[in-house]
Order: C-alpha cells, then sequence, then structure tokens
C-alpha cells in the first residue's frame, strides 16, 4: 500500500512515460514504487486508456474499472508520479541518461490547480456533443470530464464545440464556477522535462467500418461496434447496462457477432488483433447475464482462444451460456427497414450451404489498429514503425521492448497486438529496462 | 483506544451499480441514526478523486477516529481507502469496508427493498466492528539484496540478467548441466528464422560474462526457508549441498513438451515425431528427403483431460512447415487443424506458409484424422470439412502438435515455496490480469511457459516483467510487512503445538520458554507467531484449544460486536454491547 513520502531515494532519476492506458500506468507505478519520478503524459483528458471504457474483462469477468480504478488513484495520489494529461510530446533531444523532452500541454481553459470536478459547470453548460466515451451512443456536455473515475478530476472545455469560445457568447461555466477554474484566455504552454529513459506505450485506435457498406455499420440502426457494445452492456454506460435495439428499445433476441471487421483482411489490416474472439465471447456471456432468453451467435475466422484460461472459457461460453459458434466470415447484413431486423448472410463451411440468419443486433468486432498520430510520435522520438504502423522493436524475437533509440522503449499494444495481462507484463517490462539505463551502470 | 468512536461513513452509489438497485439516500439516513456514527455522506463514486477527497475533509471538519466506506470488495479497493485516510493522519487499520456490492446490489438486483435492507445490515454490523477497531503497526523488513532465479532457460536467464543490470547480485539454479531450457532442443525461432543456437549462445554469454551473475547447473532445490526480504534456498547440486540467501525468487522452470505414446500412431520411435523430434531432425540434418509431410494439431490438448489450448503450437507448426516447404519445394506438406491460432503478427507467417504452398486443412473436433501404421507405410485419414468428405495423405513424417504440459516437479516446488498450481498444473499467478508475474505470495515471481506456455518473445518479456516486479523490494532495501497477525496471549498458552502444526505459512513455533509461577521455576513450550511470515488468516485463532491467539483486526470481541449487530437491530447496538 503506497503512502505518501514512503518510497525515497537519495537521487531521484525521472523517467517519461507516454501514454495513460494500463501498460503506461504499470510502467509508472512500476519505476515509482522503486523510487523513480515519473511524468506520465496522456493525450486525452484523464489517463485509463480503453481499459476505462470496457464492461467486464475476460477470462474472469472482473469489472475492468474497478480493477483499474485503483492503479489510477495510486498513480493520481503517487508523491513520484505527476500525470500531464492532455498534454503531448513534441521533441525529444539527448541521449539515453539524459533526454530533454518538449511537452505540449493543451488549453484545456480550466485552471487544474483550483478545478474540484465538482461539475456544476456541466451541469449549466448548453453544448451537447456526441460523447466518445460512450461510444457516442449519448451526449457530454462541452465542458466535461470523460467519467466520473476520471484522473485527473479536473474539467476540461472542448474548444471545438465550446459556444463561448466558437461564438463569444455564453460563458455559463465561468459564471457558476465557484472556484473560479474556468480561463478562456489559457493558452497552450510547454514544459521541457529532463529525464533518463522514455517509455511509449501510445496503445492502439478502434478500426470505423463505416466504409465497409457490406455490414451497413452507420446506415443500420442495430449494427454496432463492439466497443459501442460495451458501453451499452455496462451499468454506467448511457443505457444503465440494457441492451437496446431499434425501432422500441427491447432487448434483442438474436445478437450476431462478427469477427475480424477490419482484421485479417489484407485490404485493411492484416494482422490478428488478438483480443476480439475473447471479446465477442464475454460480451456474449454478458449479454446472457443480463438477459436469459438472448441467443448469441458468434461468426468466426479461427476462434483464437490461446492465453491462460481461454480455450475453457470458449467452451463454458457454448456450454454453459448457448453461444453458437459458427465458422465463417459474413458477405452481408441485410436491414428489413420496417422491422429493422438484420439478415446476417454467411457461408455455413459445414453444411456447404449460403445461408441467412435473423438477428436483431450485429456486433462488428473492428480491428484494433495502430493509434492516431503513432507515425508522428515515431518521427518526434526517432523510432520506427513496422509495416502495419506498429512501434518497431529494435529486435522483434530477442529485444521486444527496445527501439532502435537507445532509452526509448515501447510496451503495450502499440508494440505488437496483446491482451491486458500481455500489456501490463510489457509494461512492468519496459519499466525494468528503464531502470537498467536510467541505473548507468549497464545499458 | 479509549476515546469515544466517531465513526464517518460513506456510501457509495457506484454510479448504478449500487444506487440502482439500493436506495441510498436511505441507509444514509439510517446510517445516521447509529450510535457512535457521527458524520454519514453518500459518493457517486467514493473511489473516485472527489470521494477521496470527500473523506480526508470530513476526517478533519468532524474530527474523526473511524471510517466507513460501503461500496465495493475491500480486495481491490481496501488499499487506495487506507490510503486516503492515512493521508488524512488517521491510522489505517481504523477503516473499515462494508461490502454492499458483490455483498448485497449485484446479488440482489431485482429486490431493492430487500437490498436496501440488507445494505443497513451490513452497514450497522461494520459500525459496530468499527468503534472497537485499533491501530495497527506494518513491520518493516529489511531486504536482502539479491536475487535466485529458478531454471536458466531464455526467461530466467532474461530476468537473471535484467535484475543483474538493475545492479544486483543474481544467482541461478538450473537443474540440467547446461543452460538454454527448451531452446538447446529448438532448431530455428520464429519470427525470423534465427537459429535457436545462436541466439541461446548469445544470452548464455551475456550470462556467464556478468559480474553479478553467478549460475549454478545440475541443481536442484530442496528447501526453501524464509520470506520476502530473507529467503534461505538450499541447493543440491553434485558436489554439495549450498544454502543461498536471497531477497526474492523468480520461478522460471519452463514446460514440458507432452509425448502422445499410443495416439495417432505414435511410439517414440519411427516417422511419427513430435515438434521437438522434428526440430531434431532437422537440426541434426538427418531428414534428407521428403515428399510428404502431415502436421496434425492439438494433440493432446483442447479437449478432455487437457483441456486448454497450448498458444504456440500451431506458429511452431506453420515455421517448420515453412522450413520443409522451403527445403524440399516439390514435397506435399498438409497442416490438419482445428483452428489455426497465428495470433497477432503471427498472421503474417500463417499467410507467407501459404503463399509457399503448406496445406491448411480444417479438422472437426467430432471428427479428428486417422492414422495408422503399418510398417513403413502410413496413411492419414481427415474428413475434409470443405469438401464434405473423406481424402487420405501417406506421408513421410507424421508430425503431432502436442502441448506444453507442466513439469512434474512443480508440486514439490509449489510446496516448498508456497505458492499454488492452477487446475492445469502450471503455476498460478496472485491475478490473471493485473499481476500476470507476481504470486499472491510476497517476493516470488513468476514467468515463462512455468506459468503458462509462452514464446521465445513472450518469455522474454515475462523475463524482464518478472525482473522489474522483483526489483522494486531490492531497490527499496526493504519492504512494509502485513499489519494484521496473530498474536499469542502466552499466559493462556498451553503449549500443545496445535498451532505450529496448522500453521500454512510455517508462521507459528514452539518457544522454551522459563515459566515461574507461584515460587516454582520451570521450563515449558509457548507458542510464538513470527509476525513477518504470518498472513493473518486466523487458522491458529480457530485451532488453539486454549483460546491463547488472537488475530489483529479480527479480535473476538470485534467478531461477537458485529454477530450482535446482525442479531439485534436497532440504532443502540454500540452500547448494548458494552453494556
Amino acid at each position: 500500500m503506497p503512502h505518501a513520502g514512503r518510497w525515497q531515494v537519495n537521487e531521484m532519476k525521472s523517467v517519461l512515460v507516454i501514454g495513460g492506458g494500463i501498460a503506461g500506468i504499470q510502467s509508472s507505478l512500476d519505476l515509482a514504487n522503486r523510487g523513480y519520478h515519473i511524468y506520465l503524459v496522456e493525450r486525452e483528458p484523464s489517463i485509463g486508456g480503453h481499459m476505462a471504457l470496457l464492461d467486464k474483462t475476460f477470462p474472469t469477468n472482473d469489472c475492468s474499472m474497478c480493477i483499474l480504478a485503483p492503479k489510477m488513484n495510486e498513480c493520481n495520489a503517487h508523491p513520484n508520479i505527476d500525470i500531464l494529461s492532455y498534454s503531448e510530446v513534441m521533441d525529444l533531444s539527448g541521449n539515453a541518461g539524459d533526454f530533454t523532452a518538449r511537452v505540449q500541454r493543451k488549453a484545456r481553459y480550466i485552471n487544474e490547480e483550483k478545478c474540484t470536478g465538482c461539475g456544476d459547470c456541466t451541469a449549466r453548460c448548453p453544448s451537447k456533443v456526441p460523447n466518445e466515451y460512450n461510444g457516442n451512443l449519448d451526449k457530454r456536455k462541452s465542458i466535461f470530464l470523460p467519467y466520473p473515475q476520471a484522473v485527473p478530476r479536473v474539467m476540461t472545455i472542448d474548444r471545438e464545440h465550446c459556444i463561448y469560445l466558437t461564438k463569444g457568447k455564453c460563458g455559463n461555466c465561468k459564471k457558476v464556477c465557484n472556484a473560479g477554474a474556468v480561463d478562456y484566455e489559457q493558452k497552450d504552454t510547454f514544459v521541457d522535462l529532463n529525464v533518463a529513459a522514455v517509455i511509449v506505450a501510445t496503445g492502439f485506435d478502434m478500426f470505423d467500418p463505416t466504409h465497409m457498406q457490406e455490414y451497413g455499420y452507420g446506415k443500420y440502426a442495430n449494427v454496432i461496434t463492439a466497443m459501442e457494445y460495451e458501453r451499452m452492456i455496462c451499468a454506467s454506460g448511457p443505457t444503465g447496462g440494457h441492451l437496446e435495439t431499434a425501432p422500441d428499445k427491447e432487448h434483442p433476441g438474436k445478437i450476431a457477432f462478427i469477427q475480424c471487421v477490419g482484421s485479417r483482411d489484407l485490404q485493411h489490416n492484416p494482422y490478428c488483433c488478438s483480443v476480439c474472439c475473447m471479446h465477442a465471447i464475454k460480451e456474449s456471456i454478458l449479454a446472457r447475464e443480463h438477459y436469459e432468453d438472448i441467443k448469441p451467435y458468434i461468426f468466426y475466422t479461427d476462434l483464437r482462444a490461446v492465453g491462460k484460461g481461454f480455450e475453457e472459457y470458449a467452451v463454458r461460453g457454448e456450454k454453459e451460456y448457448g453461444i453458437k459458434y459458427i465458422r465463417g466470415r459474413p458477405g452481408q447484413i441485410i436491414e428489413d427497414a420496417s422491422t429493422k431486423k438484420l439478415t446476417v448472410w454467411y457461408d455455413d463451411t459445414v453444411n456447404r450451404k449460403v445461408k441467412g440468419l435473423e438477428v436483431d443486433m450485429a456486433v462488428l468486432c473492428t480491428s484494433l489498429i495502430p493509434a492516431k498520430g503513432s507515425d508522428k510520435l515515431a518521427a518526434i522520438l526517432d523510432i520506427e514503425l513496422d509495416e502495419y504502423g506498429l512501434y518497431k522493436s529494435r529486435d522483434e524475437l530477442t529485444a521486444p521492448l527496445d527501439t532502435r533509440r537507445p532509452g526509448v522503449f515501447i510496451a503495450g499494444y502499440c508494440q505488437s497486438p496483446k491482451d491486458i495481462p500481455e500489456s501490463v507484463a510489457q509494461g512492468s517490462g519496459a519499466a525494468a529496462r528503464a531502470t537498467e539505463v536510467a541505473g548507468g551502470a549497464y545499458i | 483506544m479509549k476515546d469515544e468512536p466517531r465513526i464517518g461513513v460513506f456510501v457509495c452509489h457506484c454510479g448504478t451499480n449500487i444506487g440502482g438497485y439500493v436506495d441510498v439516500p436511505s441507509v444514509v439516513e439510517y446510517a445516521r441514526t447509529l450510535v457512535g456514527v457521527v458524520h454519514v455522506e453518500r459518493n457517486t463514486y467514493t473511489c473516485a478523486d472527489d470521494g477521496l477527497t470527500a473523506i480526508k475533509k470530513a476526517i478533519k471538519d468532524h474530527n474523526l477516529n473511524r471510517v466507513i466506506v460501503a461500496s465495493c470488495t475491500p480486495r481491490t479497493h481496501a488499499p487506495l481507502f487506507r490510503s486516503a485516510v492515512a493521508d488524512a493522519g488517521l491510522n489505517p487499520y481504523l477503516f473499515e469496508l462494508v461490502n454492499i456490492r458483490e455483498h448485497c446490489s449485484w446479488v440482489h438486483m431485482k429486490e431493492k427493498e430487500a437490498a436496501t435492507q440488507k445494505a443497513k445490515d451490513l452497514i450497522r454490523m461494520g459500525v459496530a466492528r468499527t468503534a472497537l477497531l485499533e491501530p495497527q503497526e506494518e513491520i518493516r523488513i529489511s531486504v536482502t539484496p539479491s536475487a535466485l532465479v529458478i531454471g536458466g532457460g531464455i526467461a530466467g536467464m532474461t530476468a537473471a540478467l535484467s535484475i543483474a543490470n538493475q545492479g544486483f547480485k543474481v544467482d541461478i539454479v538450473e537443474k540440467d548441466s547446461e543452460m538454454g531450457g527448451m531452446l538447446r532442443y529448438l532448431n530455428d525461432l520464429y519470427p525470423g528464422g534465427r537459429k535457436a543456437s545462436l541466439v541461446m549462445d548469445e544470452f548464455i554469454g551475456k550470462v556467464k560474462n556478468h559480474p553479478k551473475i553467478e549460475v549454478h547447473t545440475s541443481s536442484t532445490i530442496k528447501k526453501v526457508d524464509g520470506y520476502i526480504g530473507n529467503f534461505t534456498v538450499s541447493v543440491q547440486n553434485e558436489k554439495v549441498p549450498l544454502d543461498i540467501k536471497t531477497g526474492i525468487i523468480v520461478v522460471a522452470t519452463g514446460a514440458d513438451e507432452f509425448k502422445p505414446v499410443n495416439l495417432y500412431g505414435y511410439s517414440g520411435s519411427g516417422n511419427v515425431l513430435t515438434e521437438l523430434e522434428l526440430e531434431e531432425r532437422l537440426k541434426n540434418g538427418s531428414l534428407q528427403k521428403l515428399d510428404s509431410a502431415v502436421f496434425i494439431q492439438c494433440v493432446g490438448s483442447r479437449g478432455e483431460g487437457r483441456s486448454y489450448c497450448s498458444r504456440i503450437c500451431c506458429n511452431v507448426a506453420i515455421k517448420n512447415s515453412k522450413l520443409l516447404k522451403q527445403t524440399f519445394p516439390e514435397a506435399d506438406i498438409n497442416i490438419l487443424h482445428n483452428g489455426i491460432h497465428a495470433y497477432g503478427t503471427y498472421e503474417k507467417m500463417y499467410r507467407e506458409a501459404q503463399e509457399l504452398g503448406v496445406g491448411f486443412r480444417k479438422y472437426s473436433k467430432e471428427k479428428p484424422p486417422e492414422v495408422t501404421v503399418d510398417g513403413e507405410r502410413m496413411r492419414v485419414k481427415l474428413y475434409h470439412e470443405l469438401m464434405g468428405r473423406e481424402i487420405e495423405y501417406t506421408p513421410d513424417i507424421i508430425v503431432l502438435s502436442t502441448p506444453l504440459i507442466p513439469h512434474p516437479e512443480n508440486g514439490d516446488l509449489s510446496r516448498m515455496l508456497k505458492v499454488p498450481l492452477g487446475q492445469d498444473g502450471f503455476f498460478l499467478e496472485a491475478h490473471v490480469k493485473l499481476r500476470p508475474v507476481d504470486f499472491a505470495t510476497d517476493g516470488i515471481f513468476l514467468c515463462g511457459s512455468a506459468r503458462a506456455p509462452a514464446d521465445i518473445i513472450e518469455s522474454i518479456n515475462q523475463g524482464y516483467s518478472a525482473a522489474s516486479r522483483a526489483a522494486i523490494p531490492l531497490m527499496n532495501g526493504y519492504v512494509q510487512a502485513e499489519a494484521i497477525t496473530a498474536v499469542v496471549d502466552e499466559t493462556k498458552c498451553i503449549g500443545c503445538g496445535y498451532c505450529a502444526s496448522i500453521c500454512p505459512y510455517r508462521a507459528a513455533s514452539m518457544n522454551e520458554k522459563t515459566v515461574i509461577a507461584e515460587e516454582v521455576t520451570y521450563l515449558t513450550k509457548k507458542s510464538y507467531i513470527n509476525p513477518v511470515l504470518c498472513k493473518g488468516c486466523g487458522t491458529c485463532a480457530a485451532g488453539c484449544p486454549a483460546g491463547a491467539i488472537t488475530p489483529n483486526h479480527f479480535t473476538l470481541p470485534q467478531i461477537m460486536a458485529t454477530i450482535k449487530a446482525f442479531q439485534q437491530p436497532g440504532a443502540y447496538i454500540y452500547d448494548r454491547i458494552k453494556a
């Protein structure tokens, strides 16, 4: 249990961690707990990454936020960790052991010292914006916290949508803020950080399947992505954990999960994302735990349940939760315009027939692609990208955590597709490599 | 504590997780009526930053000397709340977590009234117990600045090198005469196709030349004593037994390949091979000619008896099939599989094998391939799912992709280290999601195929990971031990020794004591519980026939108060118990 001031070393070295998802959080805590000072730079207003948006986790069905939030708060409370949220690294000069990183602190139009995160401003903000933290299923305000467990608990004004910043009118948030934290004049600032090593843990983004017309995403109301499904099935999500389908908000009777949307696909993303088979099984199990009468179908290419306890989870999904696994990649989804029901057309490779399955909801398990801006960050850090746009290891076999630039390490999905425990393991591993370098004795 | 309890209760909505099924405002009002409670509030998420700030503020504003959070499980959240309480200057053990989520709202989602009543009952019981809590002090233990790594394979060597590079002495204990582990038996490695021997030599060279690493080959672990920071490991080698003192231990013992005797015509000789036996033939160049080869996947895995997927075998088969096809371009190479698990970027290797002309043929679990061996002649029958009929191969070699299985010695090692094995016989980590290389036992870590089948990259990743986790106590030079331990009242102890026989952590032992009673001096035995080893499980206290052992933080009065509060609802529970 960490206590303020418990971890002390005589000469405090600093390490820069870029990305506050679970891998970056693990790197930060491992290093901070051994006495290093951490600058944790996160592009979004809150640390937490994608794990903060998930409902449960496979194969134990642990609530994702419940196991993540303590780690986020541990970062926040740790005397050795400075979280620089809503910030991006713009430059890295120097060498291993003595880097200077220039970090842009984007104007959030809020004085972080003063803001208490009370939410009075949000209540009075008239501007409504699709809520990207809820899969755009509901609206958030222009002055917002991404979610209640956000770390740091500081508001951010979305400069693209704020009525005051775009049109010079409104100003409600400033009027109601008792803490005097709203500052429309705030400008982007830059800070230079002296660090001994850098860990890059920028994760991934979700593939947008809109242009894959065969599945009708964006056109058919009941075709959603797995990330949207996660928010919908989550008790703290926009529907309070209820699965809703058009037109009558009834819960679906049959759900089809379509695997490999945009992945294992030479036109889009050639690699396998490593996690989608498992999250589809989990999401099917959750559907059945919410509603006993749901029938989940998973259309898979290969059902890759390769981690510890995964195969057993897949079998349990079939035997105890009635998941029907269908080997085949659906070619098309057709909507009945009046009932909004969907027909999934697929090759039944066992019976060698083209078949249609009528379902109430189709969930596209979309590809996890390199995070937006990875190429720019690679150029800034002078590290390489691989053929997929992920960060390239110095030696993919024997030095997976190293990059071509000594002292700059990579961890998590941004290095190669992987799940949460593997990201945690690499987060720790990169901390070990950073310690070796920062220690200076052996590089 | 003599001062009157001033208890603050924080009831968490947990969004709708609790708030949706429990009437939180009414619970709050009820909690105000409980004796000893001076402050009650509710939070949307008590674990969020504003919730923690509210706790700290209330401790100051209301001069609280006890805190209750009624929310979720202490397994994930107790450390966070304790640390908030400590930040506000209160002893962290004057905090109690009442679980009204897992124990209440989540299991009573369809009965809001009953759930609300149960939440009130749980909080009342918590208040009764909390009034009697006493401050506890954590013990600081110094840490021997060195590590012991069990297993000299790729995972163990990586962990050892990283710990040594972080500045600590490392002993590697390897049961074989040479280091290298599974690498010694492999031909080439994926991805990239580098020779296993080159990679192995590079790592062994670094290990042997490292001034801080000492290697003990042909050595096995005989006994493990001690605890985090202060282990003594007895090692037996050919020459002399050796006691190694170490601060932490890394388990990197790897796994074995399953030998599929009596499956698919495998006998251990002939041309039905396991992947490792194929690697050996490729390595020593004894495979000179090949017209046809068939690989069969999932032999001995993903079925009855051994239910898990061994993760790496599809990739191993793809790697070897590519090499066979490159070496014998005319040969007919087919992989019979039940799903090709070339996860992540290994997809590329799968595609390359297809482009080279390796055939991938799916079989179904219900109709696995059949092999008949008749002297030199071998036949493989496959029901081809896509074609809907049976096809036959007459290969020169049949390669069976069998799973990695746990070492038979895992059981002994797990007992010596007091760390668990999972149902599959592999070592079981502390938390499958967030603590993949930690054991629940402090100071012992895990990496590589000892945890679950892992390939070279994954073993290296985990080796570094274990090195990071292990280096934390080594670099700090101390750890804080559990404050919740059992204590012996020597005046009550009758010296029977039962506690020492049942303690799962070997924390209880019998010490000789000289006792003077009514002017008679005599020698007797009294129980002693080492607070560093004690995990506070309470087994000894439950077993002690004399009632001489009390677990701190779970004393008899505290437990009785909790039970009485359940039996006797009402606002004055605390007063009644005192009376």
